[in-house]
């Protein structure tokens, strides 16, 4: 290593006090100025920090976004989510290697380019999209991407026909880019205008005991996917006897097909703060964390603008809103690339400088959390519903949706149809009214909830979204008549396959399992033993696996199953007197042929046995 | 008198431990007789089937061409299929040359690696067999369920005398066979 590099991580790790906690920020600079996190760095960061080398190495190599070898000066990462896929993102590719001479994994001789894939960044209402360095781009063509690369060669820029003319808010110039809202419909959440920060100024006035019982009689759940009752996280964190206790921001928004927390933090990152806020005026909490996935890193410098703002209003610091012993404060941590750690024990890990794996449960968080303080993580629209829930009251919010699924949901559409975006529905409404909104006109299928939801068919489209029914998160895929669903199923196990963590067995191998025999029947060699072994094995890994990762990975493949069992029964092949249609005899012998030089006297008909 | 049930067994890319584990029925082999006859297998040195079988057993995994010869001609003669063994069921030693499926040429590498390079291998001119008598080895190690159906699977390494006794005496007579939790736990 040269002295620059050195250099560069003793900076990074004085900047944050060489503390071991902050490690991922510090990770972050050192591949920011060095462009990788190389062995001697690691080595100089353990000594800095005081951690076991491997420890660091461990962290290291655990996420994306650091590489243990330079990526170019700018780093372009392609989104290929399986809708990126199936829009452009082939042509995209096809650009990079034309104009670059480089394929995915690679970097340019010069060094100014690398090209790396990347799962789903989080614009799928926009795509194909990729991102460079701190940019973010969607909705590229060829041509696009074409200039783009001349502008960072020119004036290693990538022009403001790249970073100007967003909407709303994307236009920023503390945002930089040329993305879309595509908000279709707004609701409680979105719509009410101008944000009077009433529901922050209400809240300072209530008891803690006051804030739960509201939040307990607006029937508010979870808006993360699990759907756990919010006043209960709350309550349980106001509970435990504590020096300090901490609220969380879930904004590691990885599932493929979201975006609407993209749009939140874009359009509303006040309400979100302000939730926060009034979450920590109910537990007692002092110590906020937002935590942002790499990918949305462009929204870093606008959402710090807005923290800093808010601590000038007196609305985030000592004495919130005026009230005496009100204190509270956020810090953004950015995640380094990795699905998982939107699990919420994982994502405190992650806040801690560690491996994002997730713990073993309980404790649970709500008791014993980041650095071992009572801890509530929730999604960042939860916290916008909290903050709406104290502007216009608990009985309003309760009023919309369902009798278990109270209030608005954002829901991330994209796909095949001709409105993709963020619409904001009472739940209840069900996927077909949804499809008829986004103007889906064959809609064949559709990912509910993402990869860990449900794939379901035009039979259930009746079905209502909500927790009674279909649980979502807010991912609403749309795939049409001519999508091969067997292939965004690979796609989907694909994905759990790089993201497990790789802590327990049943994850880290049973998905390659899965895959493997996806891969088998996609090719035509499967027969209906594999379909019980699929369901098997995708029990074992559901009752088996660690955290929710493994849990949900086998979805898309038992939820088609269910619902698209045609698709399989049209791949399967009969049985041929018990062998297996996989194996095949002459390919394996091969190799030995050619080595040997001879043939098979039991597999070659015309061979004799001498030497050829 | 019941017709005896019909057993034929084999090892293939195996020790023969599964085969020596079956001797360690000890007496109870007398027992086993009682129900079924021996038909194709190295405990009788018959090279091929006499006639159908009603019960199958493998040792091994396929390693090379006559493996899966064999194990073919097991699964057109024999009406139940069993894998005993973990090489049979999961490969076993013999699949640890798998690890090699990253070279361009694995199977030469994994040659070279046995007869030449390995640093305590004496081989002075440097030859790798290849009598035209030995079958030729296949890319890589196929458990037995990767190449034909394969109706049960017992593991251990090898299973104990008493589990595959328990399996002779639950096919015999007609029914599926179970263990107690014991029996095929191996710690």
């Amino acid at each position: 290593m040269d002295n620059t590099d050195s250099v560069a991580v003793k900076e990074a790790c004085a900047r944050f006090d060489f503390d071991p906690k902050r490690l991922l920020d510090i990770l972050w600079q050192v591949q920011d100025v060095n462009r990788c996190v190389d062995a001697n760095a690691l080595t100089d960061i353990a000594q800095a920090t005081g951690l076991p080398r491997v420890s660091v190495d461990g962290v290291a190599s655990f996420y994306h976004f650091y590489s243990s070898r330079p990526k170019g000066r700018f780093a372009i990462y392609l989104c290929d989510d399986i809708v990126d896929r199936q829009h452009g993102f082939n042509d995209l590719l096809a650009v990079l290697r034309d104009e670059l001479g480089i394929a995915p994994g690679q970097i340019t001789a010069d060094g100014l380019f690398s090209v790396d894939l990347t799962p789903c960044i989080g614009l799928c209402d926009q795509p194909p999209g990729l991102l460079v360095n701190q940019y973010i781009a969607g909705s590229l063509t060829p041509a696009k991407l074409r200039r783009l690369l001349q502008d960072l060669k020119k004036d290693s820029h990538p022009g403001s026909s790249f970073t100007q003319g967003g909407e709303g808010q994307n236009g920023n110039s503390l945002i930089q880019t040329r993305l879309k809202n595509n908000i279709r419909r707004r609701g409680a959440i979105l719509g009410s205008g101008q944000l009077t920060e009433s529901g922050l100024q209400n809240a300072s006035e209530l008891s803690s005991f006051e804030i739960l019982e509201t939040l307990r009689a607006s029937g508010l759940r979870g808006r993360g996917g699990a759907g756990y009752p919010v006043w209960q996280k709350l309550d349980t964190a106001f509970r435990q006897i504590t020096a300090d206790k901490v609220v969380i921001c879930n904004a590691d928004e990885g599932e493929p097909g979201t975006f609407k927390d993209r749009v939140l933090l874009t359009e509303q990152p006040d309400l979100v703060f302000e939730g926060m806020t009034i979450a920590a005026r109910a537990t007692g909490a002092s110590q906020g964390i937002l935590y942002l996935r790499a990918e949305y890193r462009y929204l870093e410098a606008w959402l710090e603008e807005r923290l800093a703002q808010r601590r000038a209003e007196g609305l985030l610091g000592s004495h919130i809103c005026g009230t005496e012993g009100f204190n509270f404060d956020i810090r953004i941590q950015r995640g380094a690339g990795a699905y998982i750690c939107g699990e919420e024990s994982a994502l405190i890990r992650s806040c801690e400088g560690g491996r994002g794996e997730p713990t073993s449960r309980p404790p649970y968080p709500a008791i014993q959390g980041y650095k071992g303080l009572p801890t509530t993580v929730n999604n960042v629209e939860t916290f916008c519903c909290i903050a709406r829930i104290f502007e216009i009251g608990a009985t309003a919010f309760a009023r919309l949706g369902t009798p278990q699924s109270t209030g608005t949901k954002l829901f991330s559409v994209s796909g095949d149809c001709r409105k993709p975006g963020v619409y904001e529905f009472p739940f209840g409404l069900t996927v077909r009214e949804l499809l008829n909104h986004c103007q889906a006109d064959d809609a064949a299928a559709v990912v509910v909830g993402g990869p860990s939801g449900q794939i379901i068919g035009r039979n259930e489209f009746d079905r209502r979204l909500c927790f009674e029914d279909l649980a979502t998160a807010g991912a609403f895929v749309v795939f049409n008549s001519t999508r091969n669903i067997l292939e965004i199923v690979r796609a989907y196990i694909q994905f759990f396959v790089d993201e497990s963590c790789g802590y327990c067995t049943p994850c880290r191998v049973g998905n390659v399992f899965l895959l493997e025999r996806m891969d088998k029947i996609i090719a035509g060699k499967g027969e209906t033993t594999d379909i019980d072994y699929l369901r098997q094995l995708a029990d074992t890994i559901i009752e088996t696996s660690r955290c929710g990762l493994g849990h949900t990975s086998p979805r898309p493949i038992l939820s088609t199953l269910a619902n698209f069992p045609l698709v399989y029964a049209a791949l399967l092949k009969a049985p041929n007197a018990g062998s297996q249609p996989g194996f095949d005899i002459q390919k394996a012998l091969d190799e030995a042929r050619h080595l040997a030089h001879r043939g098979s006297t039991l597999y070659d008909r015309d061979y004799s046995g001498g030497v050829s | 008198m019941k017709k005896k049930k019909r057993l034929a067994t084999a090892s293939l890319a195996g020790c023969f431990g599964c085969h020596m584990s079956l001797l360690d029925m000890d007496e109870r082999l007398l027992e086993v007789l009682e129900h079924v006859e021996f038909d194709r297998s190295p405990l009788m040195d018959f090279k091929g089937f006499r006639q159908r079988c009603d019960i199958g057993l493998i040792e091994g995994g396929c390693c090379n061409e006559d493996n899966v010869h064999v194990l073919r001609q097991f699964r057109e003669n024999c009406d139940v299929l069993v894998a005993i063994g973990q090489c049979a069921i999961m490969g076993g030693l013999p699949v640890m040359r798998n690890a090699i499926m990253h070279a361009d040429d694995p199977l030469r590498e994994c040659l070279e690696e046995a007869y030449n390079e390995s640093p305590r291998v004496l081989n002075p001119g440097n030859h790798i067999p290849n009598d035209p008598a030995l079958p030729l080895l296949l890319d890589k190690v196929y458990t037995c369920s990767e190449v034909v159906h394969i109706d049960f699977q017992i593991p251990g390494c090898p299973p104990s005398g008493d589990t595959l006794y328990q399996v002779l005496m639950a096919l015999a007579t007609g029914k599926k066979p179970e263990f107690s939790y014991g029996m095929i736990k191996y710690d």
